[in-house]
């Protein structure tokens, strides 16, 4: 057997037409968002580690556009357009990064733990990889409880080279599993490219399991989300598919990274590929006007700014409210 | 009173625990066609079908992972692996994973998972299929564990574990899989961290779980012919443990000996061990003696491992140490 390619392209472009507006403002939240975690973090007011996803919104945005609620996502290291694409709240979001107690996560989390269950969103994960087989077994519960309801793993390139990718593809294969793999393959993990790391493609690795495949331009939002639609639709009646989606990585593995490690051509390339630019530019010889685009980014920087006063005027944590949230007390299943 | 073995025991449990909530799922490897590497879950299959209990392929990491996702979108997952040796290639989900969730995202949710996995020598395993690892686990915050040492308390434990909201490991011996013992007919779900009082004592107490548990007993009976006096309590969980109870008898019994199979050094008792001399300073009239495997790996010959196992020669000379 091998895997099928699915062409959807052609099918999904007749159906129902991409709502790139919508789309737009998606990733402009994560975009403008990212910009100001990267000015709060060089100031000193987000404290760890941050990694962000500036270049790489259009993934998030198209993929989250064709999700419920009740679909699960569990996302990596680089989450926060995973995060704020399924809907996070965005105060809620800024709390937990800035270590309040309103945080998501009441300041116990942070960028790399993110979290948010009431929308689906299975968590942000400092494990490369791990995320791929929480998105396995939420699946598998899809499936028993909520037939037509999916969960989505995204992974970087990097997990390529991780163990468990194979155990949860073939699981997922074996079981016909409703789990989408979203692979954003932005060619470095940390400071090192791809190509110096992995030996096969997710193509090829794909067919090995009989696991429908797709390559997308990671960068163009309205590409993303075609595709993605009716790969999910297949994913939500008959089971596991993968999505590569290729796509750059403007900024440093962590924000303070000086990315010595990388060429200056390569940076200057990624700018111009830049899928919030792509996007504006078609959205503006179609549909909107530079006042109506002006404005939606006026709205977008507002909430952001609303949600840090409010971060900003949060509360450290509790010590003692986190020791209890370890475990329940003991005696606790007692009849 | 019936009476039935330990590994019946788990096979009630899981059978219970499956028919009073519908959201509880077992899997594993060979846990559903074959019914368990060692016969825990034979027949559930039949009576609850292969949605409610299947197999897994060998994939330890994606097995537990799972089981973390699985518990994240409500379903209650009881997984088995297959040896206790074999929770190296889960740590992951464990300790990054399960044990972290309820913290790490505030208490938004918890991660109902159970664990079960046999440890223990004495059955010419050898290295990668006997150890007790115990102590790597109840180190982990976030994570439960149970080592139940006879018919009633594996069944009363398994079942606390499957309704814990919390991830729980159930370790079990597996030299106890075909002890049998009289239960009552209806039988109890045990509380986690509540240790029991097997046998009442006034000059030491003796401490442990699992399987050593019989060593401390039979050590007891020996004591007595030679007229010492001995407490032995069942700890049943090692995290939590129940600090209390073992406190309450040190304070009438002013000695302890702490008895595991795991390796001592770092091992289980160093906890109890070292809570007790803070905790419980005023209350020792005798060093606390620990009696655990000593450190080298699960031999296989039985000449080697009879050696290497605690026994109850081993257990009345720790006794006569702390007496001395
Ligand atoms: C298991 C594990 N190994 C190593 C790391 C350190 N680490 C964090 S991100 C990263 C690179 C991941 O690359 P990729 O998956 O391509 O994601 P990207 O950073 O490109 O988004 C590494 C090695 C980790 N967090 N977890
Ligand atoms: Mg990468």
């Amino acid at each position: 057997m091998s895997a099928k390619p699915m062409n959807t392209s052609r099918r999904a472009q007749a159906g129902k037409a991409v709502d790139l507006p919508a789309l737009y403002k998606s990733m402009l939240l994560i975009r403008r968002t990212e910009e100001r975690l990267a000015t709060l973090f060089a100031d000193g007011e987000v404290p760890g580690f941050i990694h962000l996803s500036i270049g790489q919104e259009a993934v998030s945005a198209g993929v989250m556009s064709n999700l419920t609620k009740a679909d699960t996502i569990a996302s990596t290291h680089r989450g926060h357009g995973h995060a704020l694409a399924k809907g996070l709240s965005l105060e809620g979001f800024f709390s937990e990064l800035l270590a309040r107690r309103e945080g998501l996560c009441q300041g116990r989390g942070g960028s790399m733990h993110v979290a948010d269950m009431s929308v689906g969103m299975l968590g942000a994960n400092g494990i490369v990889g791990a995320g791929l087989s929480i998105a396995l077994g939420s699946a598998l519960a899809h499936k028993r409880l909520r037939p037509g309801t999916i969960a989505v793993a995204f992974f970087g390139d990097g997990a390529l080279a991780e163990g468990l990718l194979h155990e949860t593809l073939n699981m997922a294969a074996l079981w016909k599993l409703p789990l989408l793999f979203v692979c954003e393959n932005n060619g470095w993990s940390e400071f090192l490219p791809s190509e110096k790391q992995i030996a096969f493609t997710l193509e090829r690795l794909s067919a090995a399991y009989a696991i429908p495949y797709e390559r997308v331009d990671g960068n163009d939002a309205e590409a993303v989300a075609l595709r993605s639609r009716e790969i999910i639709e297949a994913v939500r009646r008959s089971g596991p598919a993968v999505l590569e989606c290729a796509t750059v990585r403007v900024r440093g593995h962590f924000e303070g990274d000086a990315q010595k490690y990388r060429d200056r051509a390569d940076l200057e390339d990624v700018a111009k590929v830049d899928p919030i630019m792509r996007c504006e530019a078609v959205l503006k010889k179609t549909r909107m006007s530079d006042e109506a685009l002006q404005a939606l980014d006026a709205d977008v920087r507002s909430a952001i700014e609303n949600a840090i006063s409010v971060a900003r005027a949060g509360q450290d944590p509790d010590f003692e409210r986190a020791r209890e949230d370890v475990y329940t007390p003991q005696g606790f299943a007692s009849p | 009173m019936t009476e039935i073995r330990y590994l019946r025991a788990i096979n009630m449990a899981l059978a219970d625990a499956m028919a009073e909530d519908d959201t509880v799922v077992v899997f594993g490897e060979d846990v559903s066609e074959a019914g368990g590497s060692f016969g825990a879950s034979r027949g559930l299959r039949d009576r609850f079908g292969p949605d409610r209990i299947f197999d897994t392929p060998i994939s330890e990491a994606a097995i537990a992972g799972a089981a973390v996702g699985v518990a994240m979108s409500g379903l209650r997952p009881v997984i088995e692996i297959m040896f206790m040796d074999f929770i190296t290639l889960t740590m992951d989900a464990l300790v990054n994973q399960a044990a972290k969730a309820r913290f790490m995202f505030g208490g938004q949710g918890s991660v109902p998972m159970v664990l079960r996995t046999p440890h223990g020598a004495g059955l010419g395993a050898g290295p990668q299929h006997s150890q007790c690892l115990e102590a790597w686990l109840a180190h982990v915050p976030g994570l439960k564990v149970v080592c139940p040492s006879d018919p009633a308390s594996a069944y009363g434990l398994l079942r606390a574990a499957i309704r814990d909201p919390d991830p729980v490991i159930m370790v079990e011996n597996k030299a106890l899989y075909g002890m049998k013992a009289e239960v009552a007919d209806e039988l109890p779900v045990l509380p986690i961290g509540k240790a029991a009082i097997l046998r009442r004592g006034k000059e030491v107490t003796l401490v442990s779980y699992g399987a050593s548990v019989h060593i401390c007993s039979a050590a007891a009976a020996q004591l007595e012919a030679d007229g010492i006096s001995a407490e032995v309590i069942d700890l049943r969980s090692l995290q939590p443990w129940d600090e209390a109870t073992v406190l309450e008898s040190l304070s009438s019994t002013h000695r302890l000996v702490v008895v595991h199979e795991a390796v001592e050094a770092f091992g289980p008792g160093a906890e109890i061990a070292a809570r007790m001399a803070d905790v419980g300073f005023d209350e020792l009239d005798g060093p606390i003696v620990r009696v655990g495997a000593p450190f080298m790996p699960v031999p296989f010959s039985k000449a080697l491992e009879g050696r290497y196992l605690p026994d109850a020669a081993k257990v009345v000379a720790a006794v006569r140490r702390t007496l001395a």
